[in-house]
């Protein structure tokens, strides 16, 4: 530790010294905090702006709306099946990865990172081509009765494979940075797994968990490409409430469409707190796993 | 509790860890696993752990099979180099884990657990930091906690990996001095890692010196001091100087030297080689008598309580290095450049199918 703090004070001198002069870093700071309000925060407000256009009482009819109210409801069941999904699998991909070695694990590896890579909209006509009626398992779906496509179950199973990575990408990093010594020394003095798991590795990794799971409920709720695919639009029933703005907006309803829409903004808001502050108590986390 | 290591071996992908080690590690005594880094020694630490399996071999406790016993019910406790506190809990949490997490049909109660707690703060002496949390501690104060949570699960055999390498030179020293009190105090079987030769020979009953994955040696501190069994251990135990010669029918010639070798009484013109600490070599301004050979000093410097003269001897390509005390150094007031004459007092044979 006392190197890196050697290392870090004469990078921050060296930095000092190839500064450039204050009216060049005060052009650059100006076309960069520009840049932001054109194209970030201008458009955030422009929501708000649209949404209160009609005043409040019109802002409040619009959510309540039975079709939006239902969007909202598909999307808060969508999120809350597949943020405690993904958190499992990707805690347990996560420890995988970390802490063993095992045949197969850089593939597993790529395979996590394969719904990033891929558009959307290929995500959900994966699941059309197995699951739709013409699909590999449509046919045997129908005869029993089970609707996936154009259905709820469709959307969810959309949306887990999207927002996969989110998790278990926060954590392998995480992970792997803090080692096995922690675990080594719980089992040494005689805990066992589960016990090591929440007494020990957990605790040590929560803000991780905290980072990935807000982004991966933001991204849930958030995903309009696969779903739009797997939902079919019914409304009232397959939409959720990025596919009812879409709708909304196309039917020329702009107050309504931007009153739904602000309710994605809101999120994103409260997701960038929680993100700022779980990334805050994670540093803090590992520079005192370094200070040794 | 006595370790019995028989046969152990170990790879890891093409490297070969451990070459066919046995070992047996009598109850209550304190040894030292010693050997440059890659020698092997911390994964035999990890396999008496369990923490590590071995390809092959078996490990005994007490006359026991538990080569393939879990890690948590060997009960040992491990201290690691970079100690492994759990840096969420305090002090007090972390030496109390052991106890806490016992099944509860066989945890003491929290009273019992408090005591016991508060009784090792005091062994250790830290009881004023026992809310603190590890990242407050020096490094010394985080190893003796890391010490006092292992042994707060009354452990059969502590193993240490490398305990004070992070740490140092004057804690190091403090502390491995403190070891060795405790040990007396508890007398637990216990075995050490270290890489650092003054280290095993000051703390342990008994070193265990190891190189590419074998045993080359086990004994006293002062048998692998004074007779050690192979050139490996006698180069790894302090500075050494090499005399190339043969040697034949018992006496050994180096140039000008002739020492006798009564162990090689039956080589017949054999190349050897001899080993000479750099302690055990006289400087003298007149020869001695006929053992004594010709040199020129080279360079010196002062090294804390020694002076280390760096000498080229006349007849030969070669130089030595000698260790002098200083008042030794002092009377002879040596100068660069000077003729002087070297004497070894000491010189191990070894015959060259030893190569180094």
């Amino acid at each position: 530790m006392h190197v890196a703090n050697a290392l870090h004070k004469s990078g921050g001198k060296g930095a000092s010294r190839v500064t450039e002069p204050p009216l060049i870093r005060y052009l650059l700071l100006a076309a960069a905090f520009a840049f932001l309000a054109l194209f970030l925060v201008l458009p955030l407000a422009a929501v708000f702006v649209q949404a209160l256009e009609k005043g409040w009482e019109a802002y409040f009819s619009a959510l309540k709306e039975p079709d939006t109210l239902s969007a909202i409801r598909l999307t808060l069941i969508t999120a809350a099946c597949c943020v405690p999904l993904n958190l499992f699998f990707g805690i347990v991909a996560a420890w995988a990865i970390a802490k063993f070695t095992f045949p197969g694990k850089s593939l597993l590896v790529t395979l996590i990172d394969l719904p990033f890579s891929v558009s959307p909209v290929v995500s959900g006509l994966i699941y059309v081509l197995i699951f739709g009626l013409q699909g590999w398992l449509g046919p045997w779906l129908q005869e029993h009765g089970i609707k996936i496509i154009f259905a709820v179950p469709g959307i969810v199973l959309a949306t887990i494979f999207v927002t996969f990575p989110f998790v278990a990408r926060e954590l392998i990093p995480l992970m792997q940075s803090q080692g096995r010594d922690e675990e080594e020394a719980a089992l040494t003095l005689g805990a066992g797994g589960l016990q090591t798991f929440f007494r020990v590795t957990f605790p040590n990794i929560k803000w991780g968990v905290l980072y990935g799971v807000i982004l991966c409920n933001a991204r849930a709720m958030g995903e309009f490409g696969a779903v739009s695919v797997v939902s079919g639009h019914i409304r009232g029933s397959t939409n959720t409430v990025p596919l009812q703005v879409e709708i909304l907006y196309n039917e020329y309803s702009y107050a309504a469409a931007f009153a739904v829409a602000s309710l994605l903004a809101l999120l994103a808001l409260v997701t960038l707190a929680v993100k700022t502050m779980a990334e805050w108590k994670i540093r803090q986390g590992l520079s005192s796993t370094w200070e040794r | 509790m006595s370790i019995d290591i028989e046969n152990i071996t170990k790879t890891f992908g093409q490297f070969s860890a451990l070459k066919d080690v046995n070992l047996k590690i009598p109850t209550g005594e304190l040894v030292a696993l010693l050997g440059p880094s890659g020698c092997g020694k911390t994964t035999l630490l990890r396999i008496i752990a369990g923490l590590e399996t071995p390809d092959s071999g078996r490990i005994l406790f007490d006359g026991e099979e538990a080569t393939r016993r879990n890690v948590k019910d060997r009960n040992v406790g491990f201290v690691f180099q970079h100690y492994a506190l759990f840096k969420h809990m305090t002090v007090f949490d972390n030496i109390a884990f052991g106890l806490t997490v016992k099944p509860k049909a066989i945890r003491p109660a929290k009273a019992v657990i408090r005591d016991k707690v508060n009784d090792l703060l005091k062994l250790i002496q830290l009881e004023h930091v026992a809310k603190s949390y590890p990242a407050q501690l020096s490094g010394g104060q985080r190893q003796r906690v890391a010490l006092a949570r292992a042994l707060a699960v009354e452990p059969q055999v502590l193993l240490l990996d490398e305990p004070f390498g992070a740490l140092d030179a004057k804690v190091r020293l403090e502390l491995r001095r403190w070891l060795r009190r405790l040990h007396d105090e508890i007398h637990v079987t216990s075995v050490f890692v270290t890489h650092d030769q003054e280290e095993a020979l000051e703390v342990a009953d008994r070193i265990v010196v190891m190189d590419k994955g074998k045993v080359e040696q086990v004994g006293t501190p002062t048998e692998v001091y004074d007779r050690p069994a192979t050139p490996f251990v006698f180069d790894f135990l302090g500075n050494v100087n090499l005399f190339q010669g043969r040697v034949d029918k018992g006496t050994a010639r180096m140039g000008g030297l002739e020492v006798s070798a009564p162990e090689h009484a039956g080589s017949n013109d054999l190349p050897a080689i001899g080993y000479v600490r750099s302690h055990d070599i006289e400087v003298e301004r007149t020869p001695f008598d006929d053992s004594s050979i010709a040199a020129q000093v080279r360079f010196i410097v002062a090294v804390g309580p020694l002076v280390r003269v760096e000498l080229a001897l006349t007849d030969r390509q070669e130089s030595v290095e000698v260790d002098l005390a200083r008042d030794v150094a002092d009377r002879l007031e040596l100068r660069v450049g000077e003729r002087v004459y070297a004497r070894p007092r000491k010189m191990h044979v070894f015959v060259e199918d030893y190569q180094i």
